[in-house]
């Protein structure tokens, strides 16, 4: 405090306050930690909603449509007839290939329980059958071992987070169901979208194996997708048909919204009670600090220094501390990008694989509520250090 | 005397001690609830008995099985009585009134679920009915149904505005009966599935199995099983535990994290307890050190730091249990039929008082060595 009265006027000095941070250093960490561990569990809710959000919305291309039986809320739950498939493909606004057909696939979609790896417990796993177009339809999907399942053969390709996570799902194992063999030539890519969790084969095969005479849904692709409500319109008021159209992206978002939305409600629930704990433990050492300091107070005070210096300081010196709690809880949680969570989604009751995704407004959020912290539990315990009068201040000593 | 002095130091900083006290109810309170979240998710394997196995189709839920295995599997040896149950998966008014609703056997299902207590003269008008159908007290208190009253659902699986009428309201056996289901007749459900859809009608989604000897019921699983191998529709039958037990562990991520962040708040309060511990340790080195001089053995200087460490964390923590009644009750009422049974367990109760010991000692721990090891004359100085 050499540049002394220069700097009275201007309050007291940063290094002041992170010295006195750093004189204190088993406080310092407790009380920092303690925040951290909030704003770690806040980061993380954040991070695992996002990532369950934008699993599922990169699942669907803002191009395609997908129609499926009205009220149903699933595909599993849909049902789609032959004669009904062959009106919708037959409007004009849908797209066609080079070949000539319409880029539309008719689509089945079953769940079977496989055991997970690693355990004998199993979950439910998304059985697509899919038409010749609707590969093409995916463009985020692509191979990344073996090769695509043959149109009319009992061949399928997994997910890539199905090989990982579910027993004998590997390429040149078999899985048994609708009592034939399936054979696994290959595994694809979904580009980190839901599409990773799924297996697909030939739709019409499917559909024999299963015994199922109607189809689940029907994915197409327009011509012009601002076209989409023309033909929603068309498709709805149609009496032959008992279907409804949704743009493919808004029907993923929709998938996700009970898990995400009781994700982010646990959360912050949980995030605000933990707080209350954090921020009681940054008014206790601040208090402390404060009447540690008495003495000190008073002789800045003496020395000249105004009450709003002295406020200053100390609100500084609890923001100080709640944003070192923010940026070490954001650190920490930033290590969860590298873990895997699965559960099943309520919506689509099949299992879903999605990973914890930090965005920079999330670690904005979480920095900004750990200083924020520091805020709610330093006023307090800085007003009373302001309000100290100079000779009580100095007599404590 | 000892434990006054104990008292006195924790009152000395009321303030201090009073937040202290104030963050281990919270965090208490919110470990409490955590747990009791937890047990909710398991309410259904709780409540399930071991006298009963269901039968599903080996493929997966969503595939069903035909009526016609009901005969074959009353001939396996060892079983009593066979029922049926069907999803219907309704939505009621919005998708988020949540309810389970089950087409069963009206004859013969509530006679495998004795736990179900309906009045006899209201059971007698549901199975007269066949657009009858009975409800859970829990699910007839959300929604504020009496018998008589119409429920209107919209089909998301067997498609279609349908109509019930509340013939009779269960009450559970037990407090950990989920009360919070709905029944309705499956013969009614079939005649409008063989008239709309004729390729799906005569068929059930789960057998549920009564056994005599519950020992048995692996082997008889095993011989169920045994019956439908290399059928069009095998079968898969586990104990009705089993059964629910398979529901949780799809949910298990969610399970393991709530059980994470539970422990987690359990860290929060003992980083906060810890601080204040050592901030009033350090304040009061001289006088460790004057009890000293004056005769106190170390050991028994650490036992005074520890206890009051251990009163502060018992007083906050018995306010947290306190508290974490009425609030799981709330809480419970608020999250309506979502969670069917919802009450605090002992287990959960002795848990918090564990994590209180637990917190005190370990705040305690380091602030009690250094107390114990303080010089006299270093302390005196300070």
């Amino acid at each position: 405090m050499s540049a002394m009265p220069a700097g009275r006027r201007g309050g007291l000095p940063f290094s002041y306050v992170i010295r006195n941070l750093f004189a204190r250093r088993l406080t310092t960490a407790l009380t920092a930690g303690g925040m951290a561990l909030v704003v770690f569990v806040f980061a993380t809710v954040l991070m695992l909603e996002q990532g369950l959000r934008s699993t599922l919305v990169s699942t669907g291309s803002p191009d395609n449509v997908l129609v499926i039986r009205r009220a149903a809320g699933a595909e599993v739950q849909s049902a789609v007839d032959r004669a009904q498939a062959a009106v919708v493909e037959s409007h004009p606004a849908i797209a066609h290939g080079l070949d000539g057909r319409p880029l539309a696939s008719r689509e089945v979609v079953v769940l079977i329980s496989l055991p997970k790896r690693g355990t004998e417990l199993a979950s439910n796993v998304v059985i697509r059958g899919v038409g010749e177009a609707g590969v093409a339809l995916r463009p985020q999907v692509h191979l990344v071992e073996g090769r695509l399942f043959r149109p009319g053969s009992s061949e399928i390709v997994v997910g890539s987070s199905v090989r990982d996570r579910f027993a004998g799902a590997a390429p040149g194992d078999s899985l048994r169901f609708g009592t034939r063999d399936w054979r696994i030539v290959g595994v694809f890519d979904g580009g980190r979208s839901g599409f990773d969790s799924e297996i697909w084969g030939d739709a019409d095969q499917m559909m024999q194996a299963f015994r199922r005479n109607a189809y689940s849904s029907l994915l197409m692709r327009l011509n012009d997708t601002m076209a989409f409500e023309a033909v929603k319109a068309d498709l709805e008021g149609d009496p032959r048909l008992t279907l409804e159209a949704r743009r493919e992206t808004v029907f993923y978002a929709e998938q996700s919204e009970t898990l995400a939305r009781f994700i982010r409600i646990l959360g912050l629930t949980l995030s605000v009670i933990f707080s209350i704990g954090a921020v009681i433990g940054a008014m206790i050492t601040m208090y402390a600090s404060v009447a540690s300091r008495t003495a000190e107070i008073g002789t800045l005070r003496a020395l000249g220094f105004q009450r709003s210096g002295i406020l200053r300081a100390f609100v500084v010196e609890s923001l100080v501390l709640g944003a070192l709690g923010g940026v070490l809880g954001l650190g920490a949680a930033s290590l969860m990008q590298l873990v895997t969570v699965s559960t099943v989604n309520w919506q689509s009751f099949a299992e879903l694989a999605f990973s914890f995704r930090l965005t920079p407004g999330i670690a904005l959020a979480a920095v900004g509520f750990g200083t924020g912290m520091g805020l709610a539990g330093g006023v307090l315990p800085a007003a009373r250090a302001s309000r100290l009068e100079i000779v009580d201040a100095l007599r404590a000593a | 005397m000892f434990a006054r002095l104990i008292l006195r130091n924790a009152l000395r900083h009321r303030l201090r001690t009073a937040l202290t006290v104030l963050g281990i109810f919270v965090a208490i309170l919110a470990f409490g609830l955590l747990a009791t979240v937890v047990d909710a998710w398991y309410a259904g394997a709780e409540g399930a008995s071991a006298a009963r196995l269901v039968t599903r189709n080996a493929v997966s839920l969503v595939f069903p099985l035909p009526l016609t295995h009901r005969e074959k599997l009353r001939q396996v040896e060892g079983v009593s009585r066979v029922s049926t149950a069907n999803w219907f998966g309704g939505i009621y008014i919005s998708p988020r009134n949540f309810f389970p609703q089950f087409a069963v056997d009206a004859q013969t299902y509530f006679d495998l679920y004795p736990e179900y207590r309906v009045p006899e003269a209201e059971m007698r008008e549901f199975l007269r009915d066949r657009k009858g159908a009975i409800v859970g007290r829990k699910l007839a208190d959300t929604y504020g149904w009496k018998v008589g009253d119409v429920v209107p659902l919209k089909g998301t699986i067997y498609a279609g505005n349908w109509e019930f009428v509340v013939r009779g309201i269960y009450d559970g056996r037990d407090a950990g009966t989920d009360t919070a289901q709905f029944f309705l007749h499956w013969a009614y459900l079939n005649e409008s599935v063989r008239r709309l859809l004729p390729r799906r009608a005569d068929t059930v989604g789960v057998f549920i199995v009564g056994i005599d000897e519950p020992g048995r019921a692996a082997d008889i699983a095993r011989a169920i099983d045994a019956q439908f191998r290399n059928s069009l529709a095998e079968t898969l039958t586990e104990t009705e535990k089993a059964f629910q037990l398979g529901f949780v562990a799809m949910t298990e991520a969610i399970v393991v994290a709530i059980r994470l962040v539970s422990y987690l708040v359990i860290f929060i309060i003992m980083a906060v307890m810890a601080n204040t511990m050592s901030m009033s340790a350090r304040e009061r080195m001289p006088e460790y050190a004057t009890l000293k001089a004056i005769g106190f053995r170390p050991a028994r200087v650490a036992a005074l730091v520890t206890g009051e460490s251990v009163a502060i964390a018992l007083a906050g923590t018995v306010l947290g249990i306190a508290a974490t009644f009425p609030v799981a009750e709330r809480f419970g009422r608020a999250m309506g039929s979502l969670f069917p049974v919802f009450r605090v367990s002992l287990d959960t109760v002795l848990l918090q008082l564990a994590c209180a010991l637990v917190i005190g000692l370990v705040a305690a721990f380091a602030p009690a060595w250094r107390a114990a090891r303080v010089g006299i004359a270093e302390g005196l100085r300070a």
